[in-house]
């Protein structure tokens, strides 16, 4: 085979009202062909009201090494969370 | 699965001790491995064979069912089946995208394939010659891979076990739908029984061979549990797979053709089960040397297959170039 065909990441709605979401990844020449072989992929039984490719390349992705010094620091950040602060029963909820 | 457990795989290792037992107590944690987390070479090797060898499992898995679309004997089975094939192809296509994101390339894992480095499962190496062997590849061949499948949706490697999820939703309606074929027959006619019978006598062994060599004889079983890839011995997963189909075949009216066959009160913890005559594994292993019937069929189609699509491929890609230059000349006016 020639050339490498680009890869696309596939993201699907299930329905309105609900976020893309990301499915798979395929090969297509361009945006055009990536959307139909999405749809023949990945939406052959009902997945899907809209969907977006987008070139893996234009990916930027945080690094895993890093994953401590990224998302530890909001562990201990507990104020953050409502059940940190303490209200009287009688309050009711809130 | 179709992945009859790993043929030539090598999951050897020379990382330092402290680096392994990092990644070994992150699998024992039951952690997802994804991508780009640093992980053994020999975790990254055996995955890439095992779910490049799972994905021509699909792709080829096309020919024997693709054979009977245009023979199929109503419109309903016609649409069944095709819908069934253009799902293998979808799992081919779900299962090479996990691969890939291990660092191999589409055109690698496609070039392994045809020149016999990578196998697929040894099952789609035998002939479909009658319409029964539509129903008994659906019931057998898609039975015994969701039995392979359903513990894979746990494996330790994130995006083979996303795929798994996926493919493993697609399953039932193929076993159904094989099912439901034999079903038909072994109503109809004397001849559409012994059709099924015929059918379910040539494919029964070759299926029990689909989980792979006994666990005595399998190498890398060891390794690939530690690490979280294999859930089940090859031995244990046949086990159920036969506990499960022989009530199957009761309801059909046929019998599968071993004559050892008995039920064992002491099997599966004193639960019960089916103790099986012997496999002949000489037979596996030449069909997976490449001595099967169809060895040389299955790879000379799919060799035409990427051929011919060739100039297809060609002309997207000159044709996505010559939009892309274009958008960029006019965005410079
Ligand atoms: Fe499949
Ligand atoms: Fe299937």
């Amino acid at each position: 085979m020639s050339k490498n065909i680009p890869l696309w990441e596939v993201f699907i709605r299930p329905r309105n009202g609900l976020a893309h979401k990301h499915c798979g990844s395929l090969h297509a020449a361009d945006e055009v062909m990536a959307l139909q072989a999405a749809r023949d992929t990945y939406t052959r039984r009902g997945e899907g009201q809209s969907i977006w490719v987008v070139p893996s390349a234009a990916i930027s992705a945080s690094d895993p090494d890093q994953a401590a010094e990224n998302f530890d620091p909001s562990i201990d950040k507990v104020y953050r969370h409502p059940t940190f602060y303490e209200i009287p029963d009688e309050v009711g909820h809130m | 699965m179709y992945s009859q457990g790993l043929i030539g795989s090598d999951s050897s290792t020379d990382e330092t001790v402290e680096f392994l037992a990092a990644f070994q107590a992150r699998i024992d944690a039951e952690e997802k491995i994804e991508p780009n987390d640093a992980m053994p070479e020999g975790y990254r090797r055996t995955l890439i064979r095992q779910i490049g060898q799972h994905a021509h499992s699909e792709i080829i898995g096309m020919q024997p069912e693709g054979n009977w679309i245009t023979r199929a004997p109503s419109l309903r089975r016609k649409a069944a089946l095709l819908a069934k094939v253009q799902d293998e192809g979808g799992h081919g296509l779900y299962l090479y995208s996990a691969a890939e994101t291990l660092g191999v390339s589409r055109e690698d894992l496609t070039d392994q394939l045809l020149d016999g480095r990578a196998k697929y499962s040894s099952i789609f190496n035998y002939p479909t010659l009658s319409w029964a062997d539509i129903g008994t590849v659906g019931w057998l061949v898609d039975g015994a891979a969701i039995m392979n499948q359903i513990p894979l949706c746990r494996c330790s490697f994130g995006p083979y076990a996303r795929a798994m999820i996926r493919v493993c939703k697609e399953e039932s309606f193929h076993q159904r739908q094989g099912y439901e074929i034999l079903l038909t027959l072994c109503k109809g006619s004397a001849a559409q029984k012994e059709m099924a019978q015929e059918s379910l006598n040539r494919w029964w062994w070759p299926v029990l061979m689909m989980f792979g060599p006994s666990d005595g004889e399998s190498v890398h079983s060891d390794q690939n549990t530690k690490w979280g890839i294999k859930r089940f011995s090859n031995d244990a997963l046949r086990q159920k797979f036969i506990d499960a189909t022989i009530p199957q075949a009761k309801v059909l009216g046929i019998e599968v053709p071993d004559p050892d066959l008995k039920w064992d009160d002491s099997l599966n913890d004193g639960r019960g089960g089916y103790v099986h005559g012997p496999i002949d594994w000489d037979e596996f292993w030449r069909v997976v040397k490449g001595h099967g019937a169809m060895n040389r069929d299955r790879i000379r189609n799919y060799k035409k297959t990427v051929d011919d699509g060739a100039w297809v491929r060609e002309a997207a890609m000159a044709h996505a170039e010559k939009r892309a230059a274009r958008k960029l000349a006019m965005a410079a006016e």
